[in-house]
């Protein structure tokens, strides 16, 4: 009997959680559902007469620069993916086929580019790698030639590929180690081994783990619009839904055609993803050995290893290394190091950027806040209570990840632009609290994923043991229940509010007065002048420390929180 | 000693019924439990005893019917008000808070003045004898004091019954005797109504006063321990508690007498029971096993040919397979030194003690 499992809330209790529940789908409702669909509307509607159409789509495609655009995004993610794949593969075969001493060099070249915006060191790769860039200048004079590593698209591609490719890297480690031992020795004892035993054992289920991570490195590629924008690419999709709508303005069609091509790819990309990790059961039904044989490597293979490793390593953090070097540079061009060094940018920014600094404390913060309260309410309502449609609640939440950025900033000024507030003159488009509210909304899945696995560490018995000693529901709660996913929240709370902090492409759609601006949009606006790379990569220096903590900060917590409970919660299922 | 000794109550079942959906659970169960009693919940996995027993603390869905504790209708109460102590499986100690911290959990939600809480807080710990561990976390503790915390924290707050779910499963052998003992006796001085759910007939047996078999959402039958072992109402009963051979058949009229005939054809004479298909129960070890060419006492109703067919020796007994025209019946010989043994494959007598048998209708 103690193995079923049901929704245990008896319904004469529900009407408070349904309460709880019906506000949460409403506020996603008004700020993720609303502003989409009337995207999607806009798009396939007349602009003059406003009845249904396709004009606009066949405007799109009838367009060279928008054709050239469709292609450029194409090409930038797909080839983005095959370059991640070529860093990831030897990292991930490395650490689970042989005994490498480098695994903790690997694990960091894990984090390390994640903690970056890939935005913030896009000018500095520029410089170190662009035509007239430090790597060219030693090319051309030790060997009498240059490539071309940053021009347009080739720019787009290396930045996104360096950062994206620890997607790939954790994904497809993470299905080689659930490989377990048993399956590799079966094939061996049947007959099967080398390249055999790769194409036919190891290859196929390891698959799906790598599905699951290019098809995200496609999508945040797809959908990214900070790195073509400081590189100054601008004929790619979601800069030129930017730049239609920030120029043109809200009424042109293009930007929401635009919107709606990328939610589609969006959807599509994620529905492979979902299907690869569903299929990925059964490589970890196997509990036991876990992992692929390991075996030793000689003197010259381990040096091939090193070699290749600490290489990837260096161009890895080339944007780190870069973005510090032009922080601290007086003047940096053609030149390999800038002239000389110097802290002024540090003073400027701490002169002037003081706004943008506290705005993003302010935002980010906010942002965190609620998205941690939604993570717990949705997570409980899932969880712990009977409501019919529940479940929708969940995905209603998560599907702000099939939003890209660009998208809910167009639809939010589409949607609240004639939304006045009371007592001022300003529309809510344009009031600072949308950047808070679209901040949150984006970062939801995070958090909510953080809190949902908090709460199914937590055993339904601990709240019934509460509510058995005359605890009221909402006392057990808040007593019980909080308490012991106060981990798994503080991580969710750190990993909402550390990338909210650097989001761009949604924020520098609502900013609408450089007062209200955070980080992300000053390290923009300060990088578009060459006078003000300086300063603005001082800043972006300020955005990596952020991240950089709250990475690192989310992972000692989950750490913690995992040792000190896990020997009560360990036999609580039975 | 400050802790409860306020009158035990009972607690009376109304046709109580509960759905999970399209599935009915428990289907109109009505019971009667005396003040003070020892009772248990007796059933094979997925009988409904632990969703019962739930149902008395206010968890899972909402029942039809009544639930009385006293006089009260406690059905419709939410289980926060409803002041009924129960022990959970997995004890369900709050790994956050100290061993202190959890008893007086209750205690707080009672808004109790702090110097209170502290008196009964220490009785309830003295009560259980972990008085020294008050400071520790749950995870410091070994099961046994788990299991005698988990009890402190429940009857610190003086409820009206008390409820245990499979208190002792998560035990290993030896403890779980000890527990129970400890139990038995915590139970006799705070005089508190207990019910006690368990699948294990033996735990049921040694520890309580009444126990009520349940299958399939479904009371089978209510009474002591060896009222039901002796006048199993069913054959799920019968077959439930202890070893049991289970005759399928028919009760007829034969010059006067009832004859129980068994599907296989197999004739027994009974003392005056109405006819119609019934099943016939007996114990192993109330049946006499001899050598078919031993000299027979009397021409009694039960004297059976068959063959032994397996053997075990369980130390005390010897447990004999014996096929009786397509019957496999178990029969239980007392060992002791120099008794003869029966072979396989040696034809034996069996005489089946008349009184024992038990007559069991669909």
């Amino acid at each position: 009997m103690t193995t079923i499992t049901w929704s245990r809330v008896i319904p004469r209790t529900q009407w408070r959680t349904t309460l709880v529940a019906l506000a949460i789908a409403l506020f996603l409702a008004t700020f993720l559902l609303v502003p989409v669909a009337k995207v999607i509307f806009v798009a396939f509607q007349d602009p003059n007469s406003g009845a249904f159409t396709l004009i606009n789509f066949k405007d799109f495609f009838t367009t060279s620069l928008f054709q050239e655009s469709f292609w450029n995004s194409f090409y930038v993610a797909s080839i983005s993916v095959i370059v991640a794949t070529i860093i990831a593969l030897p990292l991930a075969y490395f650490t689970t086929r042989f005994n490498f001493g480098g695994a903790i060099l690997i694990q960091t070249l894990g984090i390390v580019p994640l903690i970056m915006p890939p935005f913030v060191g896009a000018v500095a790769m520029l410089l170190l790698f662009g035509e007239n860039g430090s790597f060219n200048l030693l090319m051309d004079e030790w060997f009498g030639f240059t490539i071309p590593l940053m021009d347009g698209l080739n720019g787009v591609i290396f930045v996104q590929s360096i950062h994206y490719f620890p997607f790939i890297l954790i994904n497809l480690s993470a299905s080689l180690n659930n490989i377990d031992r048993s399956m590799e020795e079966a094939a061996l004892s049947l007959g099967a081994s080398g390249m055999r035993l790769f194409r036919r054992i190891v290859f196929p289920l390891s698959m799906p783990g790598y599905v699951a991570g290019a098809s995200l490195v496609f999508l945040k590629v797809f959908d990214d619009l900070g790195t073509p924008l400081l590189l100054n690419v601008n004929n790619m999709l979601a800069p030129q839904a930017y730049l239609r709508i920030s120029s043109i303005g809200i009424s042109d069609p293009m930007g929401y055609v635009i919107s709606v091509i990328l939610v589609v790819f969006s959807l599509f990309t994620m529905w492979i993803s979902f299907l690869a990790l569903r299929k990925k059961d059964y490589a970890t039904v196997q509990k036991g050995g876990g992992g692929l044989m390991k075996r030793d490597l000689k003197f010259w293979e381990k040096l091939g290893c090193y070699s290749i490793v600490l290489l990837i390593l260096a161009v890895v953090l080339s944007p780190h290394l870069g973005l510090a070097l032009l922080s601290f540079g007086t003047i940096w061009s053609y030149s390999v190091l800038p002239d000389g060094y110097t802290f002024d940018h540090y003073i400027e920014i701490f002169n002037s950027a003081g706004p943008f600094i506290s705005n993003t404390l302010l935002y980010a913060g906010l942002a965190g806040l609620i998205d941690v309260i939604l993570g717990i309410a949705i997570a409980y309502v899932v969880l712990r209570t009977g409501i019919r449609g529940r479940k929708w609640l969940d995905q209603l939440a998560m599907a702000s990840l099939a939003v890209p950025g660009v998208v809910l900033g167009i639809g939010y000024l589409r949607s609240f632009h004639q939304t006045e507030l009371p007592f001022t003159d300003t529309s809510l488009a344009s009031f600072w609290l949308i950047i808070v509210i679209a901040l949150s909304i984006r970062r939801l899945p995070y958090a909510l994923r953080a809190c949902v696995a908090a709460l199914q560490q937590v055993s339904e018995s601990l709240e019934e043991a509460a509510e058995n000693l005359g605890a009221s529901k909402w006392h057990s709660v808040r007593r019980i229940v909080i308490p012991l996913m106060t981990g798994g929240i503080l991580a969710g709370f750190i990993t909402s509010f550390a990338t909210a902090a650097v989001e761009l492409s949604a924020t520098i759609m609502l900013v609408s007065a450089e007062a209200d601006a955070p980080l992300a949009y000053g390290i923009y606006v300060f990088m578009q002048s060459a006078a003000g790379r300086g300063p603005g990569a001082a800043l972006g220096m300020f955005a990596v420390v952020i991240v950089a903590l709250g990475t690192y900060f989310s992972h000692r917590i989950i750490e913690r929180t995992r040792h000190e409970y896990v020997t009560q919660t360990e036999g609580d299922f039975k | 000693m400050s802790l409860s000794h306020s009158e035990p109550v009972g607690i009376r079942i109304e046709n109580l019924g509960i759905s999970f959906g399209d599935t009915e659970v428990l289907k109109g169960v009505d019971l009667d439990i005396l003040p003070g009693e020892f009772f248990a919940f007796l059933g094979p996995s997925g009988s409904g005893k632990s969703t019962l027993l739930r149902a008395i603390a206010g968890f899972g869905p909402e029942p039809t019917g009544r639930i009385l504790i006293g006089d009260k209708d406690i059905a419709h109460l939410l289980p926060w008000q409803r002041n009924v102590g129960m022990v959970f499986q997995n004890y369900a100690l709050w790994p956050h808070m100290s061993v202190w911290r959890n008893v007086a959990f209750g205690l707080e939600e009672r808004k109790m003045a702090k110097d209170e809480i502290r008196q009964r807080v220490d009785d309830a710990l003295d009560l259980v004898g972990l008085k020294h561990l008050a400071e520790r976390r749950p995870s410091q503790l070994s099961g046994g004091q788990q299991q005698r915390i988990a009890l402190a924290r429940t009857v610190v707050v003086e409820p009206r019954v008390l409820l245990l779910d499979e208190p002792l499963s998560n035990l290993d052998a030896n403890l779980r005797v000890q527990m129970r003992r400890e139990l038995l006796e915590l139970q006799r001085e705070l005089g508190l109504t207990t019910i006690f759910v368990t699948h294990d007939q033996e735990e049921a047996n040694t520890t309580s006063d009444r126990i009520a078999v349940l299958d399939q959402g479904v009371i089978q039958q209510v009474g002591s321990p060896i009222d039901l072992y002796d006048k199993p109402v069913n054959r799920f009963v019968a077959s439930f508690l202890g070893t049991a051979n289970i005759l399928d058949g028919l009760i007829k009229h034969e010059s006067g007498d009832s004859v129980f005939v068994s599907d296989k054809g197999l004739m027994l004479r009974l003392d005056g029971e109405n006819d119609g298909s019934a099943s016939l129960v007996f114990r192993p070890q109330n049946a006499f096993i001899q050598h078919s060419g031993d000299a027979t006492n009397s021409s009694d109703n039960s004297q059976l040919q068959g063959t032994v067919v397996e053997k075990e020796f369980l130390g005390s007994i010897v447990r004999y397979m014996v096929n009786v025209q397509g019957h496999q019946f178990l029969i239980d010989d007392i060992h002791r030194r120099g008794n003869p043994e029966f072979i396989e494959d040696s034809k034996v007598k069996l005489s089946i003690d008349a009184d024992s048998q038990v007559v069991v209708r669909y």
